[in-house]
């Protein structure tokens, strides 16, 4: 059995407030990611739509897609897992060729958010949780995170100013991605700056300027058989691993606080499966909906030691020019995180690097690149190995 | 024709509560005496809290409650100055973990104690709360 690339990749501008309806937000990605692959609706045997569908009026949006699109009469449908929608729509859509099914699949990844109020979208994101026996007291994915946080940070003598440091980082990006909802500076001051509302706790220790920007988007990627891959592109980017891990929903049974346990475990599968160690990476995305978030998958990931990824970003190596350049094109942080889109988003940038055609975000000559998408508060980890061979 | 009695509970949990009907109601019952309970599986031992009508381990749904006594540690918290709709009222309070050895609970820390009180690692203990909408819940106070 053959290998499986990437020969297609496409998003949207990540906005506040689209100005369009959802077919039209998807038709933003799958323009770029058609015009990237240069093939035909005709040549995409499948379709996988991913998003989060509490933020979503139409009921099943993988039909409506696939009409707009052109990619009916071929088979459709819809998979979510939360924040991690769009890489597990990678996961099966790989699976889907590897079995033979279909030689090319795409994913397509999109929320908008915008379609609720803010705190409505809030109350949404904490029914992301235990609705039995944790949504009743209140809460919402800053305050879980927070408690990640507040558990590192003891442990381990983790500062506030070091979280404040990876949200630094992903403005220095946000502010060249032409994609980034958020394209202003943060800088260390702001977070000690009652003025400025970067400094607001939202649920301690986690500050405004440690969460992420919600936004609207879609993302597209075209996935194809080795033979269907190198028939259509000269440029395929190969899928080398995936590991994929689930955790209890609810905090009273989870083990660890200072570290997510789903991408500990995708991330051991993933480099497996490729047969490469943490060192072998030259470019990595991963999931930083907060800032303790990109921290413990540093850790997860084995970047850097448990309790030691506060020296990574302290040292700048998690910079485009360090030893292993993180979220180098803002990062949900500035670039934002529309649920459903932000795994193919995140999939799309390493594509483009190992394309070399990062732009300004270009890290120097990367062969191997990893994304690293979670859903809810660690329930769901996807750990995705991409390589240029 | 008498209307069949729904036996909802569990809507009593929580300052809003999303679910009403559920095969441990009893835990309400259990909250309206003054104790918060888990539920132990009567063929295997097994200990949950939160509390389950089902047993994964041996597929049992023999279960007997047990009362959440003693002391457990701090494991982890949060202070909320934002709350999801329905919440605002409660602001802030914090949530937590409880670290009970055989089980975890997941709460809020109780309102009065003050930020620098509130220590990773601290003995508390888990008590009812009556919250001011009539609904209960369960909160950890210093043991």
């Amino acid at each position: 059995m053959g290998k499986v690339g990437i020969i297609g990749v496409g998003q949207s501008a990540f906005v506040r407030g689209y100005g369009g309806s959802i077919r039209e937000l998807a038709f933003e990605g799958f323009k770029e990611c058609m015009e990237d692959a240069q093939i035909s609706v005709k040549d995409i045997d499948a379709s996988i739509v991913c998003s989060a569908p509490e933020y979503d009026k139409q009921r099943s949006p993988a039909g409506v897609f696939a009409e707009y699109l052109g990619l009916t009469p071929q088979p459709t449908f819809y998979t979510e897992s939360l924040c991690s929608s769009s890489s597990t729509g990678l996961k099966l859509a790989y699976s889907l060729i590897k079995s033979g099914l279909h030689d090319v699949v795409m994913v397509i990844g999109f929320q908008k958010m915008s379609e609720i109020s803010s705190a409505e979208s809030q109350e949404r994101m904490g029914r992301g949780a235990d609705i039995q026996w944790e949504s009743p007291f209140g809460t919402m994915m800053p305050a879980y995170y927070a408690m990640y946080a507040r558990a590192h940070m003891e442990k381990y003598g983790t500062t506030l100013e070091d979280l404040a440091l990876i949200r630094v980082k992903a403005s220095t990006y946000g502010q060249i991605n032409e994609k980034a909802v958020y394209r202003k500076p943060v800088t260390l001051e702001m977070f000690s700056d009652p003025q400025s509302p970067m400094s607001n706790a939202v649920a301690s220790p986690l500050r405004v300027g440690d969460c992420c920007a919600n936004a609207d988007g879609s993302s597209c990627l075209i996935v194809a058989s080795e033979e269907k891959a190198r028939a259509f592109s000269n440029k395929p980017v190969w899928i080398l691993g995936i590991g994929a891990a689930s955790a209890p929903v609810n905090m009273a049974a989870r083990d660890l606080f200072t570290g997510l346990s789903v991408g500990e475990q995708a991330g051991r599968q993933a480099y497996e499966m490729a047969g490469v160690t943490p060192k072998d990476i030259d470019v990595a995305e991963v999931h930083d909906c907060f800032t303790i978030a990109e921290m413990m998958a540093y850790e997860n990931l084995g970047f850097a030691k448990p309790g030691e990824g506060k020296d990574l970003i302290k040292s700048k190596e998690t910079y485009k020019e360090g030893s292993i350049p993180v979220n180098v094109d803002g990062g949900l942080l500035s670039k934002g995180h529309p649920i459903g889109a932000t795994g193919g988003s995140q999939i799309r940038t390493i594509v483009l690097q190992l394309r070399g055609e990062a732009g300004e975000m270009q890290v120097k000559d990367p062969e191997i690149g990893l994304v690293h998408n979670i859903g809810g508060v660690g329930l769901y980890g996807n750990v995705t190995i991409l390589g240029r061979a | 024709m008498a209307k069949k009695e729904v036996d909802d509970r569990f809507k009593k949990f929580g300052t809003v509560s999303f679910t009403s009907i559920s095969k441990v109601n009893d835990f309400i019952d259990y909250l309206e005496k003054g104790k918060v309970a888990g539920t132990r599986c009567k063929e295997c031992g097994s200990v949950f809290f939160p509390p389950r009508a089902d047993c994964y381990q041996c597929l049992s749904s023999n279960m007997e409650w047990f009362e959440v006594s003693g002391t457990g540690k701090l494991l982890a918290y949060s202070k909320l100055q934002y709350g999801p709709v329905g919440f605002e009222g409660d602001l802030p309070y914090c949530i937590a973990v409880l670290d009970y050895g055989d089980y975890k609970v997941f709460g809020r820390i109780a309102g009065e104690l003050k930020d620098e009180e509130i220590k990773i690692g601290m003995d508390m203990k888990t008590v009812v709360n009556k919250l001011p909408n009539g609904q209960l819940n369960y909160v950890f106070q210093r043991a």
